[in-house]
């Protein structure tokens, strides 16, 4: 059952690099391979993924990197010392070698905002389908949930729940799973309301698909486009709120630590040794940035008529 | 319109009321109490304790008690300061929270906004490019990074600004910059975003063929419509904005509501917390209502219905 799964041909907007349609006159070209020449064309978004690539492979690999110190060995003789060729980053107050600490830290940062963007992705493109597609009160229903839980103040609720329960990282992953999917629910909704109608889908309803597979083998892969640049966009947001609880100590505990908690550790010591708080939150800065370069540069590859919101 | 505002009001009460079930019921689910640091304090004064603040009562009793002295906006005195009824404490951390979350989304108005028009006047020019990578940039560093680097250039090396607490006017410059700069970056891109829309519009093309002014087709025809995205984003700019204070309130010490919702979560005060939760829930669903009646003011095309 391959009908369906071939999106529809991308309408290029005026100013949205018209000149990609015009490379290869005649032949044909699906939305992918289009997206990709296009993206590959902005400069910024390449350098981003680029460096999100070396960022994540070192934090990645930092346990079995040769030659990188122990992110938890101490050694007080060393304590606080200034980045040198021995420690690039220099040492924190209790001489662990803050290069190690810092690519450890985005092993966590990154685990958490995959992991919560994961769960996000997972509410929210089932929640999105299922409304959109069964349409009627049940959407109403659905949507009115997402409504009501929107005007939540979300943040106090995940305060409260990392407060009284398990601080643990399973606790930090739902937390930030559930803020997350409300976009993508309506975002999804809304595609799905505009796909269902399509000719496609009656085609694989003719040829008997059932709704469960019209809607996550037919419907949700035409979605793909947005929900890839909404992705691209929420991981940041989640590294961004795991920094934030850390900041307030709700987030990752100790031995562990992320790029949230060492900023925060650092901060602590800032007038004393400033280098702390710089290394780690110029790792974290330049990786939301990359981040968002990257889905930028997605969306206008990707969702030349997406609207420029969200995300941040 | 007097239907639009009755049905949202309407709307308000059953979101407040999950808010506060929530919030009650994740409090009393939780392991630990009030009271469980105070371990040598005798039975019975315990006893009296709870009984002083309702808390040996069945539940569904103290939650239908929570519920009626909610709606009356009492909360009761706080665990934590006794003396001192959380109504009070809402008040005062409010005046400080509100002037520096106000003074960082003015700021971020009144600079933002210039920013992305200009951005989108000269679409695709060089001041376009170097705005909105700084502004990308600005997005992407958080406040209580940008906080210490601030700390460290303006009290620590250059000695201008006070480093933390809030007492003179000069106290509020580092706190409010730091907290409005990715907002300012935010607004300048969505503004640009919107403005870029609009510009290509046909009644803007007529404002032109009129002869008007480009400053006067801008400023006052395409503005008005561009800004569209910046307005809609006022509601989820306010909560994220409360969201930063807490912690540009604990970075800088700032005796604001955040820094008592922390201190109050951890210390299972809960009237408090209730108290704050529903104060900020409610703030927020009115500050939605605002920036949705100023929408249909703006873009007299939509319908408030």
């Amino acid at each position: 059952m391959s009908i369906g799964l071939r999106p529809p041909a991308p309408v290029l907007a005026g100013d949205v690099r018209a000149d990609a349609a015009r490379d290869a006159p005649g032949a044909p070209r699906s939305l992918w391979s289009d997206a990709w020449a296009r993206l590959k064309r902005n400069r910024m978004a390449v350098a981003a993924g680029g460096f999100l690539l070396v960022m994540s492979t070192c934090a990645a690999l930092a346990p079995w990197i040769p030659g990188l110190a122990d992110p938890a060995a101490q050694d007080l003789a060393k304590g606080a010392a200034t980045p040198s060729l021995a420690h690039p980053f220099g040492t924190d107050e209790l001489g662990r070698d803050l290069l190690a600490r810092v690519l450890h830290g985005g092993r966590i940062s990154l685990l958490v905002g995959l992991v919560g963007t994961l769960v996000s992705l997972l509410i929210g493109v089932t929640w999105g389908a299922v409304a959109g597609y069964v349409g009627g009160r049940t959407d109403d229903l659905m949507m009115r949930v997402v409504d009501v839980l929107y005007a939540l103040p979300y943040i106090f609720l995940v305060i409260l729940l990392l407060v009284f329960f398990s601080k643990s990282l399973l606790m930090l992953f739902v937390a930030l799973g559930l803020v997350q999917w409300l976009t993508m629910a309506r975002i999804v909704r809304g595609q799905v309301l505009s796909l269902k109608n399509q000719t496609f889908v009656e085609a694989a309803r003719a040829l008997g698909a059932g709704d469960g597979a019209i809607v996550f083998r037919h419907i949700v892969p035409n979605t793909l486009g947005p929900v890839i640049v909404y992705t691209t966009l929420t991981v940041p947001a989640v590294i961004l709120q795991e920094a934030f609880l850390s900041f307030l100590g709700l987030g990752v505990q100790p031995p562990n630590a992320s790029w949230g908690t060492l900023v925060s550790d650092g901060a602590k010591l800032l007038a004393l040794f400033p280098w702390l708080v710089t290394f780690p939150g110029l790792a974290m800065s330049l990786t939301l940035l990359a981040f968002n370069f990257l889905g930028d540069g997605l969306r206008d590859a990707l969702d030349p008529h997406g609207r420029r919101d969200g995300g941040a | 319109m007097t239907t639009f505002v009755l049905r949202r009001v309407l709307l308000m009460v059953p979101t407040l009321l999950v808010i506060a079930t929530l919030t009650f019921v994740l409090m009393r689910l939780a392991p630990g109490g009030p009271f469980m640091s105070e371990k040598d304090i005798p039975a019975k004064a315990k006893q009296e304790l709870l009984s002083r603040y309702g808390l040996d009562r069945p539940l569904h009793v103290q939650y239908l008690a929570f519920l009626a002295n909610a709606v009356k906006l009492e909360f009761g005195p706080s665990y934590k300061y006794p003396d001192r009824q959380v109504k009070e404490i809402i008040a005062q951390g409010f005046v400080v929270s509100a002037e520096l979350g106000g003074w960082a989304l003015l700021l971020a108005l009144l600079v933002g906004v210039p920013v992305g028009t200009l951005a989108a006047i000269r679409q695709n020019r060089a001041l376009d490019h170097v705005s909105m990578t700084l502004a990308l940039a600005g997005v992407s560093v958080p406040s209580f990074v940008l906080a210490p680097v601030l700390v460290i250039g303006f009290s620590l090396t250059l000695l201008v600004l006070p480093a933390a607490l809030w007492t003179g006017p000069e106290s509020r410059v580092l706190p409010v910059l730091a907290l409005c700069v990715s907002y300012v970056a935010y607004i300048a891109r969505l503004t640009r975003a919107g403005m870029l829309e609009v510009l290509r519009q046909d009644y803007i093309r007529t404002a032109r063929a009129k002869g008007l002014a480009e400053r006067v087709v801008v400023a006052k025809h395409a503005l008005k419509l561009g800004i569209l995205p910046v307005v809609s984003y006022l509601g989820p700019a306010a909560a994220r904005i409360i969201m930063g204070s807490i912690v540009i309130e604990q970075i800088f010490a700032i005796p604001g509501l955040g820094r008592y919702l922390v201190v109050g979560a951890v210390n299972r005060d809960y009237t408090l917390v209730m108290g704050v939760v529903l104060f900020y829930a409610s703030f927020l669903l009115l500050l939605n209502l605002l920036v949705d009646l100023a929408y249909g003011w703006l873009d007299p095309r939509v319908e408030l219905a």
